[in-house]
This record gives C-alpha cells, sequence and structure tokens, in this order.
C-alpha cells in the first residue's frame, strides 16, 4: 500500500468508509510524520491521543454503518481555536498555559463531523505577521527550500503558518486556517497548496481568538480544491453565538462541484498590476489567464480603482480592532500576570503587557490606540471606514462586468527567514493583493499555479462574488485541472 | 502627523503597555513610518461616503430574554493567574 501521508482528505475518507484501511493506520501514519518533522516547527503541542480517539471512533462508526463526513480523517488545528482542555496560545506567551474550557465552533463542527486533531498549529503571534516569525514559540521554517543549491530556511508565509507547512510536509492532509488580512492564502501559495477564506460569516467566530473581528475568518487549508469544499462544508454554518455569522444554510460545496465554467467570465483587475513585483509574477498570472481561457471562461480587464489604498486602510482597521480586542489581556482573567515589586493594579496591567507580547503586537496596538484617540479618530479610523466602503463598492461594480477576478495571491515566492522583520512596511506589502477582499468581506482562493525559477511554488488567487463560494471552488478546479501541480518538497527534515 | 516621545508616551499609557526610555526611542521612527504610510488616505476623496459599519449586510439578531448560561464559576475562573474565595484577585485597590 502506498504511503498513506500521501492522501488528501477525500482520500482518506473514501479509504476508510471502503476498508481500503483503517481510521487508526491512518492516524498513526499521520502522529508519525509529526512526530519526525520537529525541525519545522510547525506544532506548538501534539495531540496523538485525541487523533487516535477519533480514528478508533471512526473505525467503530464504520462497524456500524455511522459514518461521518469526516470519520477517519486527522486535522491540523491553528492554535488560533479555543480547543476545551488543549493549549490554545495564539502563539503568544500571553496565553502560555491557556486551556480553554470550551470548544470553539468551528473546531466543534469538525470533531462533531468525525474529525481527530494531531496537533496545535503554530502561528504568528495573534495572527499578526506574514511570515510566522512573530510566534512566541519559534519560527515555522518552509519544507521548501530553493532549488539553487542556496539552503536559506525559508518562511512558509502568514499568519497559518504552521498550517502551511503541515499540509505541505504531508504532517496533516488538511488544517484550519484563519485570514484577517491573507492569512490563508498567502501562506499556502508559498508553500504549494490551496487555501479558502469564506465570505465574512461563514464560519462562526465563536471560541477563535479575536484579531480584528470585522476582518477575521476561518476557513481551511489542503492539498486540492476538493478537499478544500469538504473541510469548509463542516466549518461553516449559523452560529448563534456569534453575532455577525450568516445565517443560511451551508451549500452542498462538494457535490456541486464542477470544473465546467464555460462562458463564465474571469476579470483581471489592472490596478494589480503594480510596479516593483518580480516577472515570474506576471508570468504566472498569464499562464494562469491562458488556462482559464483554455476552460472556456472570458477575459476582461476590468479596474478597482481604490486598490492602492486598501493596505493602508487595512492598517488603520485592523490596528484599531486589535487595540480594542486585545484589551481583555490585562492578567486578570486568564493567560499571563506580571505583578512589579509594590506595585498597583495599573502596574501590573502595564507590566503584564509589556512581558506577554511581542514588538509586532505592541507596534499594531499603539498604532491602532493612536488612530482611535480623541482628536485622530476622524482623520484615520473615520477616514479608513469610508475607503474600506469605497474598496467594496468598486467590487460590487466590477460584478458587473465579470463573475471571478484572478489574480497573483502574493507579489513574490517565499522569501528568507529574516529577510523582512527589520521593515514593517515591507512585511506588510506581502498581502497587497489578499487585503482587498478582505475588506470587501468576499470569498477568496489560492491555488497552486506553478514553481519559479528557484523551485518554489507560486499561487494565484480567486475571488468571487460574496456568497458565492460555489462559483470560486468550481473557478479554482478548472484552475488546478490545467495547472496539473504535483511538486513536493524533497523531505529533509 | 507624527509623534514624538511624548506623544508615544502617552500612547502606551492608553494602551497599559509598559515602556523604558530607550523603547521610547525606537518606536519613534517606527511608529512614524508607518503613520507616514497611511497618511496617504487623506488624499481619497470620500465627499458623500459612509463609513462602513459592516461588510456583509446582516440584521444583528435579539435574541429571547432568557437565561441560558452561567452557574459555572470554576469553569470561569479555572485560567486566572490568582483567584480567591471564588473571585478574580487582583492587587489592593482601595486604601
Amino acid at each position: 500500500m502506498s504511503d498513506l501521508t500521501d492522501l488528501g482528505v477525500a482520500a482518506i475518507r473514501d479509504g476508510v468508509r471502503d476498508g481500503a484501511f483503517s481510521a487508526h493506520e491512518v492516524a498513526e501514519a499521520f502522529n508519525a510524520n509529526v512526530a519526525k518533522a520537529k525541525g519545522l516547527n510547525a506544532f506548538i503541542i501534539d495531540t496523538p491521543e485525541h487523533a487516535l480517539a477519533a480514528a478508533d471512533q471512526a473505525d467503530r462508526d464504520r462497524a456500524e454503518g455511522k459514518l461521518k463526513p469526516l470519520s477517519g480523517v486527522p486535522l491540523g488545528i491553528k492554535d488560533l481555536f479555543a480547543t476545551k482542555g488543549y493549549q490554545t496560545t495564539a502563539g503568544s506567551s500571553m496565553l502560555g498555559g491557556f486551556e480553554p474550557v470550551y470548544e470553539s465552533t468551528v473546531s466543534r463542527h469538525l470533531f462533531g463531523a468525525g474529525a481527530g486533531m494531531l496537533g496545535k498549529l503554530n502561528m504568528d503571534e495573534f495572527a499578526m505577521g506574514s511570515s510566522n516569525e512573530t510566534s512566541a514559540y519559534g519560527n515555522v521554517i518552509s519544507p521548501w527550500r530553493r532549488s539553487d543549491g542556496g539552503n536559506a530556511a525559508l518562511t512558509p508565509g502568514g499568519s497559518s503558518g504552521g498550517s502551511a507547512a503541515a499540509v505541505a510536509a504531508r504532517l496533516a492532509p488538511g488544517v484550519t486556517g484563519t485570514d484577517t488580512g491573507g492569512s490563508i492564502r498567502q501562506p499556502a501559495a508559498f508553500v504549494g497548496i490551496t487555501g479558502i477564506k469564506p465570505t465574512y460569516g461563514r464560519c462562526s467566530r465563536y471560541g477563535m481568538v479575536a484579531f480584528a473581528s470585522s476582518l477575521d475568518q476561518a476557513g481551511p487549508m489542503a492539498r486540492d480544491v476538493r478537499d478544500c469544499a469538504i473541510l469548509l462544508q463542516a466549518m461553516a454554518g449559523y452560529d448563534p453565538k456569534d453575532s455577525t455569522s450568516l445565517q443560511l444554510d451551508v451549500p452542498a460545496w462538494e457535490a456541486s462541484l464542477s470544473s465546467d465554467i464555460r462562458g463564465k467570465r474571469i476579470g483581471i483587475p489592472k490596478e494589480y498590476r503594480i510596479e516593483g513585483v518580480p516577472e515570474e509574477i506576471d508570468r504566472v498570472w498569464e499562464q494562469g489567464i491562458a488556462w482559464m481561457r483554455d476552460a472556456g471562461a472570458e477575459i476582461v480587464e476590468v479596474s478597482l480603482p481604490h486598490t492602492r489604498y486598501a493596505l493602508p486602510t487595512y492598517y488603520i482597521i485592523a490596528p484599531a480592532e486589535a487595540s480594542s480586542n486585545l484589551a481583555r489581556y490585562d492578567g486578570v482573567k486568564y493567560g499571563r500576570r506580571e505583578m512589579p515589586d509594590k506595585g498597583g493594579l495599573a502596574d501590573m496591567y502595564q507590566a503584564t503587557r509589556a512581558a506577554g507580547f511581542g514588538a509586532e503586537v505592541k507596534r499594531r496596538i499603539m498604532i491602532g490606540t493612536y488612530v482611535l484617540s480623541a482628536g485622530f479618530y476622524d482623520a484615520y479610523f473615520n477616514q479608513a471606514q469610508k475607503v474600506r466602503a469605497l474598496i467594496a463598492r468598486d467590487f460590487e461594480q466590477v460584478w458587473q462586468h465579470c463573475d471571478y477576478l484572478l489574480t497573483p495571491t502574493a507579489p513574490s515566492a517565499a522569501f528568507a527567514i529574516g529577510e523582512k522583520m527589520a521593515d514593517p512596511i515591507a512585511m506588510y506589502l506581502n498581502d497587497v493583493f489578499a487585503v482587498p477582499a478582505s475588506l470587501a468581506g468576499l470569498p477568496a482562493m489560492s491555488v497552486p499555479a506553478g514553481l519559479n525559477d528557484q523551485g518554489l511554488p507560486l499561487g494565484l488567487q480567486i475571488i468571487g462574488r460574496a456568497f458565492d463560494e460555489q462559483g470560486v471552488l468550481n473557478a479554482g478546479l478548472a484552475f488546478e485541472e490545467r495547472a496539473g501541480f504535483t511538486a513536493r518538497p524533497e523531505s529533509w527534515w | 502627523m507624527s509623534v514624538d516621545t511624548a506623544t508615544v508616551r502617552h500612547i502606551a499609557k492608553l494602551a497599559r503597555i509598559a515602556v523604558s526610555d530607550g523603547e521610547v526611542e525606537a518606536l519613534v521612527p517606527e511608529l512614524n513610518n508607518i503613520l507616514g504610510w497611511i497618511e496617504q488616505l487623506q488624499e481619497v476623496d470620500v465627499t458623500g461616503v459612509e463609513p462602513m459599519t459592516a461588510v456583509i449586510p446582516n440584521q444583528l439578531r435579539m435574541r429571547a430574554d432568557v437565561v441560558t448560561d452561567g452557574d459555572r464559576r470554576d469553569a470561569v475562573l479555572k485560567n486566572a493567574p490568582l483567584a480567591e474565595h471564588g473571585f478574580f484577585a487582583v492587587p489592593k485597590v482601595i486604601e
């Protein structure tokens, strides 16, 4: 039998159902891969017993004819999701040792569908970062290396860096990610896997450690479009515990998958051709356009005039919301506490937050505090909310001319650890193509497109109308069939 | 707009983050760099544009006015750094 860890979500589900192998064998195989891959630092904690317990239950359920949608499928869970009884840190030392007494809705849905948990995945601290270098639990190392002999350790992207590395290195067939301004899509592109951020409100935010609540959205990352459809279907759904949860039925995304996109119009936004982006990005974009044309889609040039303002808008709104959300870390209710000698309550707050937050988190809290402070609120925050409305309107107008947009996911391939940490704005630019869809709450997916000259993966992004995950998945499937991306990193870890 | 050391100290105080003199010195150019970059939003004409309040139009729901939760003090306190007599414990705040 071939290595079970080469199988994706659908193949595992079907194989367990058909009796080709047991769920127990699958869990053992992935647990072994996780244990061997410490060099990647993809997981903050391993939970092999959880994966095995769910697998054994799946094997019993099969015997009794009670299989569930994800029976036998072990998953990695980003450490942003509260998992009852399992440490949940959001990559921060502020939450070291925090064991939630409740389950996030997304993980509850996944476990209820029969999935087990291999471990909690490393991530940028409170999801603030694009390279997984801000985690208090160390950098995640991408399983990919450049093919030109350079042995530099590369970043898997971020903030869902552990999630990306785990899928690419075959430590998990699928994982959860979260995306506030590209944190599913950019890492998926960096490691040659598929990841979708659904419409804002599809997945409940209950039990997700909050970063920027008007943007935060959970989604799956996996090896292909079908696996993403299966996982998203299990994760999504109305939740009264999240006031922004969409009160809509979850469509049968997997059953309705179709790569027939003949006659669909695919928009190419001219503002996404930006200066300073390497030629290889343009080349893979042109290739993607050709594939979509080959699939029978009509290619139309479109305009989203406020695109260039999306990133600065994001870097007002997200820090503003973060400064408010992260006010809860006060050393009183949970998490870390630092108590200076003879200090009072205010000293405790300040010492706790100084010690518990990393540099990037502090920077964003302070930016957010500043743009919300008296005298600056209108000039910064309100202005940003108005520009955000204009960015959303750009998309509204573009849907009169096309059904989907095809763009690059990120402005480069994966970069080396340390390369961009000294310059926050250079790091922020990683999400230049991802942030507009986040600000507008739209479903967007990254699909692998090919390798660059250094043998590193590049991804393209498909953006769709609000609620049209099906269209995005279908366009992604048509793309995937033509890209035929099968490259994977050589194991060195 | 730009910040100086006094403003950075003020922001840090509002954010309840203790900062050393060295950190303040380092934060001034860092924050100014970012603030200078987001400044470009001022050039966008937003005449007549309402600030966005909900990214996906969604009716906020009312729930039934009934007790649905409670009576789990120990779970609430489980992760507290310091809990005494069934309460969160903090340094003395009243003399």
